[in-house]
């Protein structure tokens, strides 16, 4: 793709993203799907970061935890500190930045599929934590969370006091639109620069990849770090947008859910995740009519998907372009 | 000539196991030397323990009279002593353009941070890498075909593949793992033609081979190895006649290896 055809498409994703996907619902009065593509937004945001585990070649099935964790930084923070939700953002993505790189040295010496279980525990350790610790509440979870408060520079309010508004839906769509677009941006900008071909370097041969020199358990904990960075953040915004969270808002499900929206959307693309999310998203909830058959047609489907298109719905698209790419370059 | 890397009493047990058992010598600068010996006799095991892929048991690897065992693999790399890898290790995934690229790590001034952002070092970096690439790759013959994906490529623009990935580190002493494996004569020709050429761009050449001619060929001097010991060292002629070695290659009578 040239630089002019690349530029268009961005324009075109951010107008429908920020202004023809809210006109329409103003049109048509369908409120609820504020807060369905909200949903999706900040689910493919930690869906983001799985993929770039998967970049570095792990399997990565414990996105949830660090959802689970970023939502109850936030929370309490919010809650019991009195910190504004705006600063309570990245701290979330920080302390489970943090966190990872303490549970990431470790386990990210390990492939396949131990490092894949290793990760799938790591979900269930975190929802039985946020029981047993005694700053989390239990089983009760933390509940009536503020909504976001204003930011004002100067006088100057940046971002009205999301309890002030009339609607709130509409704000808390653009915040994880927002964040959304700020996450896919890096990654995209990461995967095209020289780190990207290191993360590759790193799924392809590890071995060779530290005799030319990488240091590979830096670099996996930096992948890891961003990962789950990311799913800090979704699950802070997460907490916020629901004003509570419960050791179940996160579970082994969607961890897999997470690691399934890359698959669905294609490994080899950034922006996999993105499209994975939001047709696992919908495909689910248009099954909704189809009652007790609705797990069985979905997971049908899924598979048909995978054996059909192994690289992800993103291949059917691209497949061709990155060919011409390859020999071209 | 100086002693550039040397080799001093190393050894590696595997629980009861000793695949190097106090193996001494020592690597000139700018020679090819060889270490060859029958299946098992502990070549591998060597040459991962000089690149620190493995931990040594006892024994130590010095380079310009630094310690380079028992550190990381890219540690070892970064000083200068580098270790390629038999055919199949390549990136397979990536153009053959992009293996010798990325290979360029070592090179690079910028930090992470700075490739993320694009930074002018960076920027500067990825120019001097694509063209130090592309230069490696017309050095070694295989420039026509730098937009293939790797994996598609045959056995002969592999090792070369695999040895433009090393050269691409900028080293001083290459360790090569078996380059003449799998190749029929006129192959092998020219991969000795191609392993002396890089020999002539200042590195010097450490390498475990089978192919006992291309050996004989090529190497300034041998180190024969056998059950995990040295048991001769010197040049192809003396290596031909040294009758250990002969032994070792021929078999001798049961009695006198402990059977």
């Amino acid at each position: 793709m040239t630089r002019t055809i690349k530029i268009v498409w961005v324009v075109v994703f951010l107008a429908v993203l920020l202004v023809g996907i809210p006109a329409f619902i103003t049109i048509s009065e369908r409120w609820d799907l504020y807060y369905t593509l909200t949903s999706v937004a900040l689910l493919s945001i930690a869906s983001g970061g799985v993929w770039l585990t998967f970049y570095i070649g792990r399997i990565n099935i414990g996105q949830g935890a660090y959802a689970l964790m970023g939502g109850y930084v936030s929370a309490i923070l919010v809650v019991k500190y009195d910190v504004s939700f705006w600063l309570t953002l990245p701290l979330a993505g920080l302390f489970c930045g943090a966190a990872s790189v303490l549970i990431g040295l470790p386990i990210l010496r390990l492939r396949g599929v131990y490092f894949a279980m290793i990760t799938l525990v790591l979900t269930e350790v975190a929802r039985l934590l946020m029981l047993a610790l005694p700053i989390t509440n239990g089983a009760k979870g933390i509940t009536s969370i503020p909504l976001p408060e204003a930011v004002k520079i100067f006088g100057l309010t940046l971002i009205p006091d999301f309890a002030t508004l009339s609607n709130v839906k509409p704000a808390f769509y653009y915040l994880s639109v927002v964040l959304m677009i700020l996450s896919f941006a890096a990654l995209y900008r990461l995967v095209n620069s020289r780190l990207g071909k290191l993360c590759r370097s790193l799924q392809q041969n590890e071995e060779l990849a530290s005799s030319i020199g990488v240091n590979i358990a830096y670099l996996r904990v930096i992948a890891y770090v961003i990962s789950s960075f990311l799913g800090g953040i979704g699950g802070a915004t997460f907490a916020a947008i629901s004003q509570s969270v419960y050791p179940s808002s996160f579970t082994i499900a969607d961890s897999i859910n997470f690691m399934l929206n890359c698959f669905l959307g294609g490994l080899g693309y950034v922006f996999g995740p993105m499209l994975g999310t939001l047709v696992l998203y919908f495909g689910w909830d248009l099954l909704f009519q189809t009652g007790e058959f609705q797990l069985l047609i979905f997971s049908t489907v899924l598979i048909a998907l995978i054996l059909i298109l192994p690289n992800g719905l993103l291949s059917v698209r691209f497949n061709k372009v990155s060919r011409e790419s390859a020999g071209r370059e | 000539m100086s002693e550039l890397l040397q080799v001093i009493g190393l050894t590696k047990r595997f629980g009861g196991l000793t695949a190097v058992n106090d193996v001494t010598f020592s690597v000139q600068e700018l020679e090819i030397l060889s270490v060859i010996g029958p299946n098992g006799a502990g070549k591998s095991t060597l040459f991962k323990l000089i690149a620190s892929f493995l931990r040594t048991s006892s024994g130590e690897v010095r380079f310009r009279g630094e310690r380079i065992s028992n550190l990381a693999p890219h540690i070892t790399a970064r000083k200068g002593v580098v270790r390629t890898f038999q055919e199949t290790t390549i990136f397979k995934g990536m153009t053959v353009r992009d293996n010798v690229v990325i290979a360029h790590h070592l090179r690079s001034k910028a930090s992470l941070f700075g490739y993320f952002i694009g930074s002018p070092v960076a920027m500067r970096d990825e120019q001097e890498f694509g063209r130090s690439a592309d230069q490696i790759l017309e050095f070694l013959g295989i420039g026509e075909i730098k937009n293939e994906i790797a994996s598609n490529l045959p056995q002969g623009h592999l090792r070369a593949l695999g040895i433009a990935i090393g050269l691409s580190t900028d080293p001083t002493v290459l360790l090569l793992d078996e380059p003449f494996a799998g190749m029929n004569h006129d192959e092998t020709r020219h991969a000795v033609e191609m392993v002396r050429s890089v020999r002539d761009r200042g590195v010097t050449l450490l390498l475990v081979e089978h192919d006992m001619s291309a050996v004989m060929n090529i190497s300034d001097r041998i180190v024969v190895l056998n059950f995990g010991e040295k048991i001769a060292e010197g040049t192809p002629a003396e290596i031909q006649r040294n009758e250990k070695v002969i032994e070792a290659y021929l078999g001798i009578e049961d009695e006198s290896i402990g059977l």
